[in-house]
């Protein structure tokens, strides 16, 4: 399944994109503590393609993507 | 052409697996595993299948006929609107992806691509490996790759074996694996070129191949040679550069009307509303185009074309449509009734071309048209397409209450 998910980023001055945290509900938001991995990747799962960001939050690791404008993660099914 | 100490290109070319479909599969999971198709709008009546995916090749559903053939053979056949949209991105995602092994990449529609990857050293399968598993992993669709000495070959290649493959033809291999294919499965060998040959026997590329070249210049002409040297490899039409990809050789618009078309007076209103699309996209394209072309399809689905080459450049709806209609009137004679109409405009110059003005002013008469229909451009697009008509579209608003530059039915050429 596809979760579209609020983000909190950064953007550096020469057009990087640094995920800061996510913020999964009104009341929840999630650090991330480092960007392990950056890549193009698909995702099956979710079904989309974009900029694949491995990201640790909490001591756990977990992908985020970036398709097009929007953020999404594979949501449990 | 090459002498003896030149090296052989390394030429790939990727097809990506049932491209609309396969895009559609990744997006909606549901899609997987089961019979798919893409397919244009039921309500409309342009419903044919545009792609299918691997469970629905097996029912023997096939692109290009109509979603009730494709259903009969396939009853639970699912089938999604297309999103060409979509599909441009993932053709330019996976033209990047190219992009980073060479800048001699030539896109052949959407889905398919030319690569020449020749370098010391280089090895063609293991290029093609690599590529077809990015695609795999970046993009989450398959390709089938070629890998050969000609850009022919190489598309043989990628039409051996599919999904989600490889396959190398070289010096050494062609024999066995060319050879055998039927005359079809080469390039630009269409349906006429087929019944032709096959009428003197010619039935396989190994037979084209035996047969020499002068004999098949007295069939074919020109064309004779050049079918010879892609029988036996000896075509070296270079990879063109990916910056040099052509602009769009052709404007047109076609669609399958809302009912069968009956009389001239109903092949008018189609023409008018397929031209007035046609002509408002030469003008924002900065375009004039001469030759007029018409496809028109009957109720049992045959289908022919005829063209005709204006004395004058021109993008005004009203001259496009006119030459449209009178191609039609000479060679249609109502048979049968009309399935679907085509016009398109081909020999495209830059709108900036200095108009030749003749002795008696019919070229001031242009120039006024021009300028009106110009008007009549920044009406539609502030009120919609509707805003202005040209009578002849009152007559029947149902037949002619379609509106192909928004619906973009169907493009001939190049998308982009």
């Amino acid at each position: 399944m596809k979760r579209y998910i609020d983000m909190i980023v950064r953007y550096t001055e020469d057009g990087h994109i640094i995920p800061l945290a996510v913020r999964w509900s009104a009341g929840e938001l999630f650090e991330i503590d480092k960007v392990l991995d950056v890549q193009r990747a698909a995702s099956l799962r979710a079904g989309g393609t974009g900029i694949r960001y491995l990201c640790r939050m909490k001591g756990q690791e977990r992908y985020i993507w970036l398709e097009n404008d929007r953020w999404f993660v594979e949501g449990k099914d | 052409m090459f002498g003896g100490g030149n090296v052989d290109r390394i030429i790939l070319h990727s097809d990506c697996n049932s491209f609309y479909a396969s895009v559609e599969s990744l997006y909606r999971p549901e899609m997987r595993g089961r019979p798919a198709a893409v397919g244009g709008d039921v309500e409309q009546r342009h419903g044919v299948i545009l792609a299918k995916n691997e469970q629905a090749k097996k029912y023997g559903v096939k692109t290009g006929e109509a979603l009730w053939q494709a259903r009969q053979k396939c009853p639970d056949l699912m089938v999604v609107p297309p999103r060409f949209e979509l599909y441009k991105q993932f053709s330019r995602l996976c033209h990047q992806i190219y992009l980073e092994y060479t800048d001699r990449v030539e896109p052949f529609g959407l889905d398919e691509c030319w690569l020449d990857v020749t370098a010391e050293g280089a090895n063609g399968v293991q290029l093609a490996q690599e590529i077809r598993l990015r695609i795999r992993q970046e993009l989450g669709i398959t390709v089938s790759i070629g890998v050969s000495y000609n850009k022919i070959f190489a598309k043989l290649g990628s039409d051996y074996k599919k999904p989600d493959a490889v396959t190398e033809i070289h010096r050494g291999n062609f024999k066995e694996m060319v050879w055998p294919l039927p005359v079809g499965a080469l390039l630009y060998v269409g349906r006429v070129t087929q019944r032709k040959l096959q009428s003197y026997c010619k039935h396989t590329i190994g037979d084209l191949a035996d047969t020499p070249e002068k004999t098949l210049k007295s069939w074919f002409g020109k064309w004779g040679s050049v079918l010879y040297a892609y029988a036996n490899g000896f075509d070296n039409t270079p990879v063109a550069r990916y910056e040099d990809r052509e602009e769009a050789k052709s404007i047109g618009n076609s669609t399958t009307t809302p009912r069968d078309l009956v009389d001239n007076e109903d092949a008018k209103i189609i023409l008018y509303v397929l031209a007035d699309s046609v002509a408002r996209r030469l003008r924002e394209h900065g375009c004039k185009g001469r030759t007029i072309s018409i496809s028109v399809r009957d109720n049992q689905l045959e289908t022919f074309g005829r063209q005709h080459a204006l004395s004058h450049y021109t993008n005004s709806a009203a001259e496009i449509a006119q030459a449209g209609m009178e191609l039609f009137m000479q060679h249609y004679h109502w048979q049968r009734p009309v399935r679907s109409l085509g016009i398109s405009i081909s020999d495209l110059v830059s709108d900036s071309t200095p108009l030749q003005m003749d002795l008696f002013g019919a070229g001031q008469e242009q120039l006024r048209r021009e300028q009106l229909e110009t008007a009549v451009d920044s009406l539609k697009r502030r009120f919609g397409t509707n805003a202005v008509q040209p009578a002849v579209l009152l007559q029947d608003p149902e037949l002619s209450g379609f509106d192909p530059k928004h619906d973009h039915i169907m493009l001939y050429g190049p998308i982009f």
